[in-house]
């Protein structure tokens, strides 16, 4: 038989190198188990409804609203609806010539990235351009985007976190750009050095890299931390200085769980800067639906900010979005609800903060029972995770497991994942996804699971790693620290 | 400030000779041999209709505060420059400044409101949506009120019944959650009965992967498919340029075949056959092929018969079979019928390792025209295991597509039965629509071939007519004085007199010295006599400017 175009060799090489571990090995595993009818936690994906966090319910009134637009005229729909969730849809309503069933601006609706815009200018104290903002089915849409005007070829390096987010790598491989990793110190709380950097865009450079852009998550995914204002303008600092976009995934900006370092976005810094490099330096700022108190990561909703880009470049970047046609609607209406939400005064008010207090106290508390469940267990280090919905324990592997795992054909840390998952039907992302330093290992966890299973959850991981330990430890010392 | 940015690129392509895809490639000579000497011209005209320097160009200096940034026109990825979608191009840009202009200063233009028709976005011209639908998915969006009573005396029963089936197919019953990446496994099982019950085949739910709409769904497969430019796409021409700029970004090659106008746009496989050779001789490797069935924005129906031995190529060149099928729902008249290309397939024997086939549906489009909801799906059949794996492995870098497209995709594919307490309301949502639409095409139609020097294919099917028209020497002239393709001389001054915002054909392909432009049938029914009159009132106008 001739050789067909969708056979394995003759696909797109660029697919064949990209990975994604947050759904790979582990997560397949794991979906198998749960077939056969074992129970399976998932704390894979930063996914809070799928492990039972309620939405938040005016956003839902709203939507839903929107959706069948003709129970607005209906004279029993106060009896369901608030009047302040009826006016809401009505407000959205009137910003589109077909609801939520025609194609939107490629850019998503006009009068929802006016409010963007000015969310962002209440939360930076700067102002920001509704024209320069566009909206996104989810900001990995965004990312992608991105990262397509940006990469010619694998010529072209983007400076990515190590650990990092997978979407970057993988997203990078799929474009055929390269990557070029930046460490952050584990030992210093995930901290950013710029010496490092340095180090990294200098070797890049030796092997005919053109380093053209910088990635930072804060707070960090998958290492929770939270940059502070000085690193943030010696990141900015450096970008000016080597004349590099700097792309700031700010997805979790709503999820803090200590008061010493609060959110601050890097346009505020850079705005606080002030010229030259306010106005020079290139930033792209990403933001979601999908993660805070929100966590509606069902509805894919986006947005990125740009500053400082071209005008004929932002003209490229609407023309590609055009071949999309639009972002979904009902997602560009939950954005424009969470970046406007309700005010003291409104019949719902009340209870929109109560849910979403609720909420991301509990969170705050859950990820103290579990770096500080990690750090009780023999073995186990773990940062703080001062934000975003993770942690990201290292695991110091004994010789004997490391021998074992390579037997089995696996890297270390999937095998000790596999273990737990086998054990405990705990699913977790091994670190080898993220990247991390040679010799040392590490897996993620969401801290998702619901509150009140949290004891037992890191009771049945301390008992599975006891096990673990005590079955390959021979006290001959241990993987890196 | 968004100036015709394809036109701006175009001429910074033109200057750096990277107008790679298909031009510059060294197998560019393809589409220049003698014998192909007519569609070599096409084709360069396909791409370069406008390729004039641009006179207001002045724009191009005005950067300069950026001159130092390290993301400059210069310098961003060049496949982004290339592609061009005509559907949002240089006149939709000029409408979305006239209606600024009308809002700004009522009476400043000789019409009152802009007329969309360049875009298949029904609902944005009053098309109603289909309430059973938008029931079951307000209801899914706010769970919460489902066990109430008052909900009863808002919603259906039937409705109810429904958001209550899809909740328990959702893991956690969380539609704000990330669902498998292929989509939620109880909506595909729902669209694989769906396809199965329109076939006559089965269909596999493993084999279905939900998508923001159809076009990511046809970038994933461009992806998987495109290794460099030596990679070719069959593609007719005319075309939806979906698929010109998806090609573009991915860096492989276009390579057309051409539809008949004489014979309704008809697929010559004779025409097929010679470009799919041609392309082979000149190194290129030709992979897929897409077919738009029923056409856009051509509206021909495909023939049975004429599928049957499209397959049998793909077969026999071991092409890939991309089929869009988006418009299946859109036939408007007795003669003709829609056939999945799944269908003819398996009608013809040939089973699952027989054939690589790749079937495009939305939610977009059809009666439902639900384009804002961004839903679609791809059946993809005749793959091996480790291809499939591929696939799934690029759509869960993006997560998963949006929860509310996965259940409408999972509706349109099952909507109420006779016997259901909405079938009778859906129904008759559903007939006035489609022989509303019908009927403006036929009328629309006839209003076109009454002009002066404009002929019309009809519209068997899709949303669109893509009329001809004869411009005068005088009109081609004046258009060459102004750098700009003929036929978007003509949308331009349309758009001016009228209001009317059409696509011009440049922007879809064409025969070259001959001209077109796309024009939806999707403005309301009791608007098409007004529009008629506008129409034939400017081309009778512009004929008389511009004869002999």
């Amino acid at each position: 038989m001739t050789s067909k175009s969708l056979d394995y060799e003759n696909l797109n090489e660029n697919v064949k190198k990209c990975q994604y571990a947050v759904r790979g090995e582990l997560y397949l595993r794991a979906s198998e188990l749960q077939k056969e009818g074992k129970k399976i936690i998932f704390t894979n994906v930063g996914n809070p409804h799928a492990l039972g966090q309620k939405p938040l319910t005016f956003p839902r009134q709203v939507v839903a609203l929107c959706q069948a637009p003709f129970l607005l005229d209906d004279p029993n729909v106060g009896l369901i609806f608030p009047a302040d969730a009826i006016a809401r849809a009505k407000h959205y309503l009137s910003m589109t010539s077909g609801g939520l069933g025609a194609y939107s601006d490629s850019r998503g609706l006009p009068g929802i990235r006016k409010e963007v815009a000015e969310f962002i200018e209440k939360r930076d104290g700067y102002p920001s351009d509704p024209e320069l903002i566009f909206l996104t089915d989810g900001a990995s849409k965004g990312v992608m985007q991105i990262l397509n005007t940006i990469i010619r070829g694998a010529g072209d390096g983007i400076l990515v976190p190590v650990p990092q987010y997978p979407l970057y790598s993988a997203t990078i491989a799929l474009l055929g750009g390269s990557l070029v990793p930046y460490y952050l110190e584990e030992t210093a709380n995930w901290g950013l050095d710029i010496a490092n950097l340095r180090q990294s865009v200098a070797q890049a450079r030796s092997q005919g890299i053109t380093v053209r852009a910088m990635v930072i998550i804060n707070p960090g995914n998958p290492t929770g931390q939270c940059l502070s204002e000085a690193n943030l303008r010696e990141v900015l600092t450096f970008c000016y200085q080597n004349n590099l976009v700097l792309l700031g995934d700010e997805v979790y900006q709503q999820n803090i769980y200590q008061d010493e370092r609060p959110f601050i976005s890097a346009k505020k810094i850079l705005m606080d800067m002030g010229p030259p490099i306010s106005k020079e330096c290139q930033l792209v700022s990403f933001h979601t639906v999908s993660k805070g108190y929100w966590g509606e990561c069902g509805q894919r909703g986006g947005y990125f900010e740009m500053t400082n880009i071209s005008p004929k470049t932002v003209e490229e970047i609407y023309k590609v979005a055009s071949i999309a046609l639009s972002p979904n609607v009902p997602a560009q209406i939950f954005m424009g609800l969470m970046v406007n939400p309700l005010k003291p005064g409104d019949i719902s008010y009340e209870r929109f903060v109560r849910e979403s207090k609720g909420i991301l106290e509990s969170l705050r508390r859950r990820a103290q029972i579990m770096t500080d469940g990690f750090n009780s267990c023999r073995n186990v280090v773990c940062n703080f995770t001062e934000g975003a919905m993770y942690s990201f324990p290292q695991i110091r592997l004994p010789p004997k497991a490391i021998e074992a795992a390579k037997k089995a054909g696996k890297v270390p840390d999937v095998f000790y994942c596999l273990k737990l998952l086998e054990a405990t039907g705990i699913s977790t992302v091994p670190g080898s996804g993220f990247g991390q330093k040679e010799g040392v290992f590490h897996l993620r966890t969401t801290i998702l699971p619901a509150e009140e299973d949290m004891p037992e959850i890191m009771a049945s991981f301390k008992k599975f790693n006891d096990e673990f330990m005590e079955q390959y430890e021979d006290h001959r010392g241990y993987s890196r620290m | 400030m968004r100036k015709f940015a394809a036109e701006k690129s175009r001429n910074l392509l033109a200057h750096r000779e990277i107008f790679s895809s298909v031009l510059q490639h060294p197998t560019a000579s393809l589409y220049s041999s003698s014998s192909h000497s007519k569609k070599s011209q096409l084709l360069l005209r396909f791409l370069n209709t406008t390729a004039a320097p641009n006179p207001s160009s002045s724009s191009e200096s005005m950067a300069s505060d950026y001159s130092s940034t390290p993301v400059k026109l210069d310098s961003i990825n060049p496949k982004v420059l290339e592609c061009e979608y005509a559907v949002r191009g240089e006149i939709v840009t000029l409408a979305q400044k006239l209606q600024e202009e009308l809002k700004k200063n009522p009476g400043s233009h000789p019409f009152d409101e802009i007329l969309y028709c360049n875009i298949g976005n029904p609902q944005s011209l009053g098309q109603q949506p289909i309430t059973f639908f938008r029931e079951v998915l307000a209801l899914c969006d706010h769970p919460a009120i489902l066990d109430k009573s008052e909900t009863q005396g808002l919603f259906s029963a039937d409705s109810i019944e429904r958001a209550f089936q899809i909740l328990d197919q959702i893991p956690g019953r969380a539609t704000g959650a990330y669902s498998h990446s292929q989509g939620i496994k109880g909506l595909r099982d729902t669209i694989a009965a769906g396809i199965e019950a329109r076939d006559g085949f089965p269909a596999d739910p493993n084999d279905i992967f939900l998508t923001d709409g159809a076009s990511p769904a046809v970038h994933m497969m461009m992806q998987l498919l495109t290794r460099s430019k030596n990679d070719g796409i069959l593609c007719p021409i005319p075309q939806y340029p979906l698929y010109s700029a998806s090609i573009a970004l991915h860096g492989g090659t276009l390579v057309p075949y051409y539809l008949d106008e004489a014979t309704g746009w008809g697929l010559e496989i004779s025409d097929l056959k010679n470009q799919l050779e041609t392309a082979k001789s000149k190194g290129i490797s030709v992979r897929a092929l897409v077919v738009i069935n029923p056409g856009n924005p051509t509206g021909q129906v495909l023939a049975e018969n004429n599928q049957q031995q499209i397959v049998d190529f793909c077969k026999k060149e071991g092409l890939v079979l991309l089929a869009d099928e988006v418009y299946q729902e859109n036939i408007y008249v007795p003669d003709k019928q829609f056939h999945s290309f799944k269908k003819v397939a398996r009608s013809m024997g040939y089973g699952e390792k027989d054939i690589s086939l790749v079937s495009f549906q939305s939610v977009s489009k059809g009666y439902y025209g639900e384009c804002g909801k961004r839903g679609g799906y791809m059946e993809v059949t005749g793959f091996s295991p480790e291809i499939r794996e591929q696939i799934y492995k690029v759509a869960s870098v993006n997560l998963c597509s949006n929860i509310s497209g996965q259940i409408l995709a999972s509706l349109i594919m099952n909507p109420p039965k006779v016997g259901d307490e909405s079938y009778e309301s859906y129904s008759a949502e559903k007939d006035a629509i489609l022989s509303s639409l019908a009927r403006r095409a036929k009328k629309l139609e006839e209003a076109l071939n009454g002009l002066e020097g404009v002929t019309c294919n009809r519209a068997e099917g899709a949303m669109y007519l893509f009329p001809r028209i004869e411009l005068p020497k005088k009109a081609i002239e004046a258009a060459n004085a102004v750098n700009t393709a003929p036929d978007t001389f003509y949308a331009r001054r349309l758009l001016n007199a009228t209001g009317i915002v059409v696509v011009p054909g440049s922007g879809f392909g064409q025969v070259p010295g001959t001209w077109h432009f796309r024009c939806t049938i999707l403005p309301q029914e009791d608007r098409i006599p007004a529009i008629i009159s506008r129409l034939t009132e400017f081309h009778k106008g512009f004929m008389d400017e511009f004869r002999g």
